[in-house]
């Protein structure tokens, strides 16, 4: 089956009547299509997914077969969409009987409720979809036939949870059918047999096959009129040129790193943008029917380019884009790779992109991305184990369809990569946890989720799968809040800023969002209602997503830079900068941390250089400054870039090296767990995936139903009664990685190693200089809080008339 | 420690960090909503399996009380437990720590919409009681007058120079006082829902609960 010898003639002739030709790669795909576990990596515009359709279409031209024949999982539902689009062309061209389908969220009840009964051939599915349908009792029969998943952009599934999730799913699959065929299709990454493990049943090895690479991209640094700035980012000041770019190509693609920066960017863009060239804005917290738009009109070729940030780093082929520009050092290399990648779909073309560092020490960093992607030095992290909340979610979905044996599950979650080496002792605590809570107090033995019975574990109570279905999924978009313009009849939806944002605006605010500056009017029923009539200058939404670090890879690669005696290949202003730097301090080293301490503003001041990345520079500064509480040394506050952390205080550092003690920091680190609201955040979002508390739907939201439990609440309680707790332990594990990215604090001390060098002198050094230009300062929390709170109160009190009399103020204070 | 105090009626009232209202004068502690054994009640609906440590919780707040204001007479405003079928629940220590806070000391449990009040725990069961002026019961009357109750678990929600609090309060006018629900695992009414802009008149304040006391006036809705 699916050997050469079946591809049956009509293909050739569809093939000839195009005047297409098989790309080597899609003929290796055919002629392999019996193996177990296939990765196919090529860039992007070689065909890829069409690659991985084709020994399914051969397979079932024949009309044999019966029921569901191939799935395919793409993380982003519009791509789903897209293919069933463009594999109808030629199935209908070639009069093949297959029926293709697709089944995402938006898919309506009817059709989902069909295609239960009556499966496609081939069904077009995303990760979460693919678990709901695990979930029901009749999985075994709607997957009966099937003989092929397709897993596209798995580069980008393997670095999430949803990944994790998913390949629960094929394990689940595979011992459902157990002669089920893998297929991967990655983009370019750094290690493609940690990819190929991923995919494949544990211990079965993958193939993989490698498209052409096609030629070296043509890519540098922007030139522009004026120096970049010494911090922030933005990249406003490259303005003209980037314009005259856009104006001498097709479609340009001009990428940002965080949401914000893309929108203002895309105002003052528009504010310059003499000849009105239309240009566009994408990004993931715009409305989708914004999106839409967009990507319609980039599709007609309607636009010269398009404003945006990663929400278009994956998916579809978007027109004609013969120029990527990437504003703000890449901060990954293999990122910068995939998104230079989206300029020049055409097959065997070099992509065109240009760098525009958006500060002087971004520009080192893209001298260093530039060198890496000459040298084909792709970064990345080595995957963790797979996280054990996605593993809760798993038993339960496991549970929703039916009985089951614990060996046996145990046994099948092995045969995914990032749970083959979970002990069954692990396992035995997630099983408990699901069905008991897992609590040293056994408080419910009555009422206990998941029940033994004649050795199967099963639903106490089977209405409870309505409740694990419901909950499906590793996606956390529960913190935004949607925004409309205000109107009679429900306005335009614009998008969605983080709650949190959305609760530090007064009526009268303005902020921007999808390019245009909007006034906040009130909030209602949980949506942001605004109106376009600005009258201030606009504040700026805190867009969630991630902010990414600079990856380990890239900052061994500028320390190495620092080695070098001089840097012929920077340009005159950054590099007589460095060279200030090595006179009045050092240059940091990979080896050793080096700690400047300067007075500054009457304020003394704490420069440390630890390299770890922006969330662990953060966390970081929030360690240290705990130690300099302790010590008596007043900090006051700190900010931190991917390379450094400025802290400033009353007292100067006299001695950093305590500061640094590995032992302490850890110990510290422990008890700052305590109280961090990123740790909060982090057990939320683990008690959600693992089924403690309930994903809240954006249904109850509107209809204002409260959260029953907070999560803070819970994560008190269980800290002070429950200390070993599992979700404790899984909320520790996920924060030596994500925001709080302890991982890399204990990366830099392991290549320090107690070498501190301490640098004093008598203002800020040319290094340190930028950071007092960053924004993102945080305040060091004493009694802070609360002493806002009381000054807030007796302003409030004032100016509502009701101001504390002297009397009031004496009672208040009365000792108990 | 500085604590929030106010007026209602005759009655010089006083809101404890805790969410408990101290009656000096009468020698009364207060607390409402307790929904004891709530974590049980919502494995027992749900499937969810909260960590059952809320009892705990919720009993040692009230002891620490107990103990700080040694009290005439305690009054439980009503959702004492999550339900008739959470009261029988309760463990066998819960129920003596229950007793040993009741000795020496008038106790008792007002009814609530969750539970009836109850009758085995020893103390009175009553719907509602008037003491010197007051009247305490479970869900606020329209038209009361010097009415303490509960039920609404009242939460302030607030801004202050980019970071938003919420805290549960004490919601409060001239006529009536509506306690913060004092159980660990309660969730909350915003404080500018419209059920409390129908009770309470205009000028109305807020106790925040914590360890900064605070009366802040309570925003209305602007018209919209």
């Amino acid at each position: 089956m699916g050997s050469m010898a079946t591809f049956p003639q009509r293909f050739d002739d569809w093939f000839a009547r195009r005047g297409w030709n098989l790309h080597p790669h899609q003929r290796d795909m055919m002629e392999q299509a019996d193996a177990p576990a296939l990765l196919l990596i090529a860039p992007t515009g070689g065909g890829k997914t069409l690659a991985g359709f084709l020994p399914t279409l051969a397979e079932l031209a024949d009309g044999g077969h019966a029921g569901l024949h191939t799935l395919y999982v793409s993380p982003l539902k519009a791509l789903a969409t897209d293919i069933r689009r463009n594999l109808t062309a030629p199935v209908e061209e070639m009069g093949l009987p297959i029926r293709i389908e697709d089944r995402t969220g938006d898919t309506s009840y009817t059709q989902k409720r069909r295609q239960r009964a009556d499966p496609p051939h081939i069904l077009l599915t995303t990760p979460e979809s693919l678990a709901l349908m695990l979930s029901y009792e009749d999985a075994p029969r709607i997957f009966a036939g099937l003989s092929r998943i397709v897993v596209d952009e798995i580069h980008a599934l393997a670095e999430s949870k949803r990944g994790d999730q998913l390949m629960l799913a094929l394990s689940r699959l595979q011992a459902l059918v157990p002669d089920l065929r893998r297929v991967g299709l990655s983009a370019t990454v750094e290690d493609p047999a940690a990819i190929a493990a991923f995919l494949a049943r544990h211990p079965d090895p993958a193939h993989i096959l490698y498209a052409d690479p096609g030629p070296d991209p043509d890519i540098s640094m922007l030139e522009a009129a004026a120096p970049p700035p010494w911090a922030g980012g933005g990249g406003r000041y490259a303005m003209p040129e980037v314009l005259e770019q856009v104006r001498a190509h097709k479609t340009t693609l001009i990428f940002h790193n965080t949401r914000a920066q893309a929108e203002i960017f895309f105002h003052e863009l528009w504010l310059q943008n003499e000849n009105a060239l239309p240009i566009g804005i994408h990004h993931g917290s715009l409305s989708r029917e914004q999106r839409a738009r967009t990507e319609a009109a980039m599709v007609n070729g309607d636009l010269r380019a398009i404003v945006c940030t990663g929400s278009l780093d994956l998916g579809i082929d978007w027109g004609d884009v013969d120029l990527v520009i990437q504003v703000g050092a890449p901060k990954n290399v293999k990122r910068l790779v995939q998104r230079i990648g989206r300029a020049n779909h055409r097959y065997n073309a070099p992509s065109k992109a240009l760098l525009v560092p958006a500060n002087r020490f971004e520009v080192v960093e893209c001298v260093a991305a530039l060198e890496a992607v000459k040298a084909r030095d792709l970064d990345g992290d080595p995957r963790g184990p797979g996280p054990r909340d996605v593993l809760c979610q798993h038993i339960l979905i496991r549970a929703a369809s039916g009985p089951f044996d614990a060996g046996e599950l145990y046994d099948e979650i092995r045969t995914a990569g990032g749970y083959a080496a979970l002990t069954r002792a692990q396992f035995d605590a997630c099983l408990d946890f699901v069905a008991t809570g897992g609590y040293a107090l056994r408080g419910y033995d009555q009422w206990q989720r998941l029940m033994e019975r004649d050795g199967a574990w099963q639903l106490r109570d089977p209405r409870g799968a309505l409740r694990i279905r419901q909950n499906i999924g590793t996606i956390m978009d529960t913190d935004l809040v949607k925004v409309r313009l205000r109107h009679r009849r429900g306005g335009t939806p614009l998008g969605e800023v983080e709650e949190g944002f959305a609760a530090t605006l007064t009526p009268g605010d303005t902020f921007l969002i999808g390019g245009e500056i909007v006034r906040y009017e009130g909030l209602r029923e949980m949506v942001v209602e605004v109106t376009r009539r600005p009258e201030k200058p606009p504040k700026i939404a805190t867009f969630m997503g991630t902010k990414f670090a600079t990856s380990t890879q890239l900052s061994h690669r500028i320390l190495r830079m620092f080695r070098q005696p001089d840097w012929p290949g920077l340009p005159p202003a950054t590099r007589e900068w460095l060279h200030l730097q090595r006179r009045a301090s050092h240059l940091p080293e990979a080896d050793r941390i080096l700690v400047e301490s300067f007075p500054f503003l009457g304020r003394a001041h704490t420069c440390i250089y630890g390299f770890a990345g922006r969330n662990a520079m953060q966390t970081l500064g929030l360690l240290v400054t705990a130690r300099m509480e302790a010590q008596g040394l007043n900090p006051l506050g700190f900010v931190s870039t991917d390379y450094a952390t400025l802290i400033w205080g009353l007292e100067p550092v006299e001695d950093p090296a305590p500061l640094f003690d590995g032992d302490n920091l850890r110990a510290a680190f422990e008890t700052w767990l305590a109280g961090n609201a990123v740790m909060k955040r982090t057990f939320k979002q683990s008690a959600v995936i693992a089924g403690l508390i309930d994903r809240q739907t954006r249904g109850q939201r509107k209809s204002g139903r409260q959260a029953a439990f907070s999560a803070d609440i819970l994560y008190d309680t269980l800290r002070k009664y429950d200390p070993d707790h599992l979700l404790l332990e899984i909320t520790r594990e996920e924060a030596l990685r994500g925001l709080v990215d302890f991982g890399r604090i204990e990366e830099m001390l392991a290549r320090t190693a107690g070498r501190i060098d301490h640098v004093v002198v008598d203002r800020p050094t040319p290094l340190a200089a930028p950071l007092f230009l960053e924004a993102g300062r945080v305040p060091v929390e004493g009694a802070g809080t609360e002493k806002l709170l009381a000054d807030e109160a007796d302003r409030l009190m004032e100016g509502a008339g009701l101001a504390i009399t002297a009397e009031d103020a004496r009672r208040w204070r009365q000792p108990f | 420690m500085n604590f929030c105090d106010f007026q209602l009626g005759d009655a010089a009232l006083r809101l404890l960090p805790s969410g408990a209202l101290w009656w000096q004068a009468t020698g009364t502690l207060v607390v409402s909503d307790l929904h004891l054994m709530k974590s049980q009640r919502v494995a027992r609906r749900s499937g969810q399996m909260l960590p059952p440590y809320e009892t705990r919780d919720t009993l040692a707040r009230l002891d620490a009380d107990v103990l700080a204001t040694r009290p005439r007479r305690v009054i439980c405003l009503g959702d004492s437990f999550d339900d008739a079928t959470a009261r029988q629940g309760l463990g066998e220590a819960e129920t003596l720590w229950i007793s040993r806070m009741q000795a020496g000391r008038e106790w008792i449990w007002i009814a609530g919409n969750h539970d009836p009040a109850p009758t085995d725990l020893g103390g009175t069961a009553l719907d509602e009681l008037e003491l010197e002026g007051l009247t305490f019961r479970h869900i606020a009357e329209a038209d009361a007058r010097a009415e303490v109750s509960g039920h609404y678990h009242p939460k302030a929600r607030i801004t202050l120079k980019g970071r938003a609090i919420s805290r549960p309060c004490c919601l409060y006018d001239s006529d009536r006082a509506i306690l913060p629900a004092y159980g660990t695992y309660t969730g909350g009414l915003d404080w500018t829902s419209p059920v409390f802009e129908r009770i309470l008149k205009p000028g109305a304040r807020a106790a925040l609960i914590g360890r900064t006391p605070c009366a802040l006036p309570v925003p209305r809705r602007q018209s919209a």
